[in-house]
This record gives structure tokens, sequence and C-alpha cells, in this order.
């Protein structure tokens, strides 16, 4: 699914990703820790295709390069992001913004465009799925919404826009326990063998509902360490520290 | 003027977009000019004394410059002050005698005649260059004494309503191109809703400007009599031209006790190549009276086209307990510039005013809200709000807000709130990331801004509006 070798990437001159390599295959679910400004997010950034970022290396995604191919292309192709941070479109209906973008995901693909009638109605059916308030997409999209909504409102696009990988970064920070569970419900009931994920985390927390195959430690914009499960646990206890 | 040479214009030929001949008034302005459209629109003497009067004010009166953006000198002799389709010497009786090539060039600009009169019950006054060529729905309007029907028509069957309310909003001695509209206006359309009569569909005029050089003075009268409601839609677009072309309308509004009108603008004309070369100069009086006891106007526009707009929709709240209303979207690209906003002027009392106004700056565009709230001595406990936001595009365009506020009594409560913002990177990526191109990420974060005047038009502008929106900022981003 999602082939990385040696990426770097800098900003301002500065590097950030030091030669990040990883291999992603279908229905895999991988996680990626790590201290404050190892990184992470500069990862995410970097694999939706965010501009402003000096990158070297390779990015290939279901066995095609993804160099010079724009934000919108990738998201098409399949590729995801929960942000950390959902902007805030004053003015725009949720539902309204997820229809606009399901149908141009759909469009790319050649498939038909949903009418408003079948949209609602796959909306209905996830949110009831996800136990997530369904009022929360006649709002305006993320303006007034807590940190906990915001998240569950990515959730539920991820869920709706049905990509083949998933990338969430941090999406459990700043969550109550119910909150949490939402996010990792989303992302249980969404894995098969042909979905892949990319989970990217502060805490363990997480991990407790969404067991991941491969869990990775980045520092210092390298991966430094790479295990099963319960390497998460032991970091946990430990702490980054130990490991540099 | 001698006659023959009148004669001889009548005969002019002048090839243009569609192969309608166009009779022509020769270039210039003058008394004999003014007597020729007068004679041409078959005018009682006392519609061309009072023409002439305007004439005569206007030799006194000077263009007001004090407006932002500046234009280079006019000159009114090198103009053309009236063409008419030539077709329409006889008048059609219905739209299968209408030119089919003008039916045709309609069609063009999605302006589907025929379709309308099943659809969507608007009725249209539909203005080619300067004469009316067609009116339908006339026989249901009727029934209810409704009167809707070119301004040229009305002059000669209802003289009296037209007497009593022409030029009493927007005086002959208003400012420059409010007097020049008085002496040279061509045609528009007249309204006249009797007492405690609901207009029962959108009434809607599209004008559109085809004859290269030829100013267009539109002339709109819309009279609401006690306790009726209409809603009027103004839409226009025109075809690629070079030359820059004058474009001073004049719209009144009269609203009479407990009566309401709602009255709407997508304004599209040629704005100009991307060099700032060409367009529309569109220097509009707009003006309503809510002359009654609870009367309401409530002007809504979306000003996207042409090179200047210079225009200010306005509120005389006479009535006690009146209240005025102004939606605005101006949207300027490339080298377009936009003076616009609105005058409030509170006289009875209890009266309300909202002014909600958005400005869309792109390219190397320049975008300003102008605007006067005038709550006088004796219009005790009366209420403004107004806001004013104004969104920039890249780092090359401006956008002012300029208020006037003048409260002058104690009762009375004004609000101004204004912001500034730029269109946000991260909203844009965002929206990519949700697999929306640029072009429909900009669209949508757009509409959303605009949301709260959008909203105020009526359903079937409202879609055309959306779109408009996408379109005027297209290659404005990225």
């Amino acid at each position: 699914m999602l082939e990385i070798k040696n990426l770097k990437a800098s900003i301002n001159n500065k590097t950030i990703l030091k030669g990040v390599s990883l291999s992603i295959k279908p229905g895999e679910l991988h996680a990626i820790m790590g201290p404050n400004g190892s990184g992470k997010s500069t990862l995410a950034n970097v694999l939706s295709g965010k501009d402003g970022y000096e990158i070297a290396g390779e990015l290939n995604f279901k066995g095609e390069s993804l160099k010079d191919v724009p934000v919108e292309k990738r998201a098409q192709k399949g590729i995801f992001l929960a942000f950390q941070y959902p902007l805030e479109i004053p003015g725009v209906n949720t539902n309204n913004f997820l229809k606009t973008s399901l149908n141009s995901l759909r469009k790319s693909k050649g498939e038909k465009e949903l009418d408003s009638l079948a949209f609602l109605k796959l909306v209905k059916e996830k949110s009831s799925e996800l136990g997530i308030d369904e009022k929360i997409l006649s709002r305006q999209l993320n303006v007034g919404f807590s940190g906990g909504e915001k998240k569950k409102n990515e959730i539920l696009q991820m869920k709706i826009l049905d990509p083949n990988l998933s990338i969430l970064d941090e999406t459990d920070s700043g969550l109550d326990i119910d909150a949490l569970k939402i996010v990792a419900k989303g992302v249980n009931s969404s894995r098969n063998s042909k979905k892949s994920f990319l989970v990217i985390t502060h805490y363990q927390r997480l991990l407790d509902y969404i067991k991941p195959d491969f869990v990775h430690v980045l520092s210092d914009g390298k991966i430094i360490k790479t295990g099963c499960g319960e390497l998460a646990e032991e970091l946990e206890k430990t702490g980054y520290k130990k490991l540099n | 003027m001698k006659q023959q040479e009148l004669e001889k214009v009548k005969e002019y030929k002048y090839g243009f977009t569609t192969d309608i001949e166009s009779v022509k008034a020769p270039r210039g302005l003058s008394e004999e000019i003014i007597k020729f459209i007068s004679k041409i629109k078959k005018e009682p003497k006392w519609m061309l004394d009072w023409r002439l009067k305007a004439y005569s004010r206007l030799k006194n009166i000077k263009e007001p410059n004090w407006q932002k953006p500046k234009y280079p000198k006019i000159n009114y002799q090198d103009l053309y002050y009236y063409s008419a389709p030539k077709s329409t010497n006889e008048k059609p009786k219905s739209l299968d005698d209408v030119d089919p090539k003008l039916i045709e060039t309609y069609k063009k600009l999605g302006i589907p005649l025929k379709e309308q009169e099943k659809l969507a019950g608007v009725a249209v006054d539909a203005v080619f260059d300067s004469v009316s060529v067609a009116t339908t729905f006339k026989d249901k309007l009727t029934e209810k004494g409704i009167i809707f029907c070119p301004i040229s028509e009305a002059i000669q069957k209802h003289p009296e309503l037209v007497k009593k309310y022409l030029g009493s909003v927007i005086p002959i001695t208003d400012h420059y191109f409010a007097t020049l509209n008085s002496a040279v206006f061509t045609d528009g359309s007249f309204v006249y809703i009797p007492k405690n009569v609901r207009c029962p569909m959108e009434l809607s005029t599209y004008f559109r400007i085809n004859a290269s050089e030829t100013g267009q003075f539109e002339r709109t009268l819309i009279i609401a009599d006690k306790g009726s409601y209409v809603s009027y839609l103004e839409g226009c677009t025109a075809p690629m031209r070079d030359e820059n072309q004058l474009h001073a309308a004049n719209v009144e509004l009269i609203a009479l006790d407990d009566a309401e009108i709602k009255y709407s603008t997508v304004q599209n004309w040629y704005p100009g190549d991307e060099n700032g070369k060409g367009g529309i100069y569109n220097f509009v009086t707009k003006r309503g009276a809510c002359r009654g006891k609870n009367s309401k106007i409530s002007w809504t526009q979306v000003e996207t086209g042409s090179a200047i707009t210079w225009k200010y929709p306005s509120c005389i709240l006479q009535g006690d307990n009146s209240v005025g209303e102004f939606y605005s979207i101006a949207i300027t690209n490339n080298h377009q510039k936009a003076d616009t906003g609105t005058k409030m002027i509170h006289l009875g009392k209890n009266t309300k005013s909202k002014i909600i106004s958005k400005g869309i700056s792109a390219g190397k565009a320049d975008n300003t809200y102008r605007g006067l709230v005038d709550i006088n001595k004796k219009a005790l406990n009366s209420r403004n709000y107004t806001q004013c936001d104004s969104l920039l595009m890249g780092n090359k365009c401006g956008a002012h807000t300029i208020p006037y506020i003048k409260n002058k009594n104690s009762s009375s409560i004004v609000e101004h709130e204004a912001t500034t913002s730029k269109i946000n990177e991260e909203q844009l990526y965002y929206c990519n990331q949700r697999g929306l191109n640029q072009e429909e990420a900009v669209g949508l974060i757009v509409n959303g801004f605009c949301k709260e005047v959008l909203q105020q038009l009526p359903m079937e502008f409202a879609v055309e509006a959306q779109k408009l929106v996408g379109i005027s900022l297209e290659g404005s981003v990225g």
C-alpha cells in the first residue's frame, strides 16, 4: 500500500525528517509514537502532499510514485488524513462539505455522484454506527465544535469517504475516554484486509483500544525502533529517553 | 438636427453580435437627441418637459469625483443615447412574433424565455439594448391588478402613476449620473402592486448591453401600494466588448403603509480582460422610500461584473416603524474596482436598518465598502446594525471600509462590526485533503463567507449566484 524509502523533508531550511523508511501493506495498522518535535505531524503532512516542504527520497502509494502529485489527487487515490487540528470553515454546512467531498472522490473514480437522499442515508447509517449525534452535521464545519466533536467529525468523515489508507494525526489528543472509544470504534470497524492505517499518537492509551500490527518510534526525524504491540506498553513505562 | 438626418439615422445599419439592425440616434447629447428619444417613444409633452428640465439642470452640474476608483474622462458627446432592435418597430404580439435571432441571443445568455414561461412562474420583461421586446405572464398579473410593463408603456397608459412617483425618490436635481439618466433614459421596467395584493410570482428583468458604445440608461420604477408585497429580480450579463461602456441606471422604489419590496440583483457585466482593458462602468443610482408606516424595503445585491461598480442602493425610512435592509456581496478580481454600500436615512420613529456587506478582493482588484447611517433627530428609538466583512485573496488586492455614522438623538442605537481576513491556506489544504481541487475549495470557502447574503436571494437566483461566485474567482488562487 505505502512504501517510504529514506524520506527526507525540510521546511525553511530546517530538516525535520532525516531519512524515514516504512512499508505498510494492505490490512496493516501501524502506529507511530514519539516525543514532541520528533517529526510525527510532518510525516503526516508530507504523506498527504502538503505544500511548503523540500522532499527527498521515495514515496510510493499503491505502486505509484506520489512525487508531484497534489493534495487533492492523493486524496482521490485514497489517502485520508484525520487532522490534529481540524480547520473551521464558517458558513459551510458540514453535511454539504462532506457531500461535495464524497462526490468529488466518486467522480475521480468514474463513479456516479450520490444524490442528497442517498447521501443522507449513508450519513445516518455511519453516524449511528459510531454513536455520533447527527446534529453536528447540520452545523457549520467545525465552527464552535468542541475538541472532541472535531475529532469525532474527522472519524465520521473517514468512515464516509472510505479511504484505502487512513492517517490519524494525534486524533486521540485531548479526548475524554468516551470520545476515545468512538475514535477506536471508527478505526476498528473499518479494518479489513484491504485497508491500511497509520496512527500517530503520543500516548499508549489509544493503543489499548486499537491494536497495532507494528509500532515505530520516531525520534529526531528517524525511526529508531520498530516492534510489535508490546513496544508501546514498554514505552509507556520507560519513556522515550531510554531509547536514545 | 434636421429631420432628414434623423431619418438617415433611423436607416443607419450597424452590424453587431446578432444581425439585427439597430435604430440609432447619432452620437452626442443635445436637446435634439432628447426630443428624438421622446418622439420615438411617442411620449406626452409632460414627459418631454421633464426630460428637458433634467437636461438643463445637467448642464450646470459636474460629475462627482470623490469615489475611490478613478476612470478616464467620459466624452458624453461621443456616446450614443438611443438604439433599438429594428424588429420591434412593430411590436410583437407574443413571443412567437419576436425575431428568432433575438431569442437565439437570449438562449446563449442562458435566458430561455420560452421555457421560463412554462417553468418557475417568472414573468420576464426582457430589455435588449434599450427597448423592451417581450413581456410574459401579463395576463396572470393583470388578473390581480398588477401592472408590470416597460416604463415607456406606463408613461402612455398610466400617466397618473408615473407623474406622481417618477423622480419622487431620485429627483431630477440629484447627482450628475442620476440627472443624466432622467434626461435620456430609454426604457426599463414599471411595476405597480395594488393595495393588499401579494404578487404571486417573482418579477424579473434581464438587462443586456449589446450595441457597442451605447450608454445604457435604464429607468425602473416600482410602487407597492398599502399592504402589498413584491419581490423583484434583476439579472445582467453582457457579451465580450473592448470599449468601456457607461451604464447609469436609476431605480426608484416606493413602499406605502405596510408594504414590502424585495429587490435582488445579480450583476455580471463584462469586467474587462485580465489586464484591465475594457469592461462596463456600472454607475447606478438605486433608492427606495419607505414612505408609509410599517413598510419595508430590502436590497440584495451580488456584484461580480463590471470594470467599475459604483452604487449605493439606499433606503429612506420615512414611515414610523419602517425597515430598511441591505445585503451585499461585491467580488472584484483582476483589475476590477468597486465602491459600493448603502445609505440608511432614518426619519420616522422606531425605524430599523440592517446592513450586511461582504467584499471579496482577488488579483489586483480594489474593493471599498462605503455606507451612511443617518439617524435624524425625530427618528426616536431607531436602530441600525452594520456588519462589513472583507476577504482578501493574494497580496496585490485591496479592501477598504468607510462607514459614515450620524446619530442625532440619544434614544437610538447604532452598531457597527467589521472584519478583514485573508483566505486561509490551511483551510484550502483541509479542503484539498478531502479531494476538492483548488477552485472547488475556493468556491466553497467564499460561498461560506457570503452565506448570510446568499440566503436572502430567492431560490433559483441563489443557485445561479453561488455558481457565479466560484466562476468570478477562477484562477485567482494557485
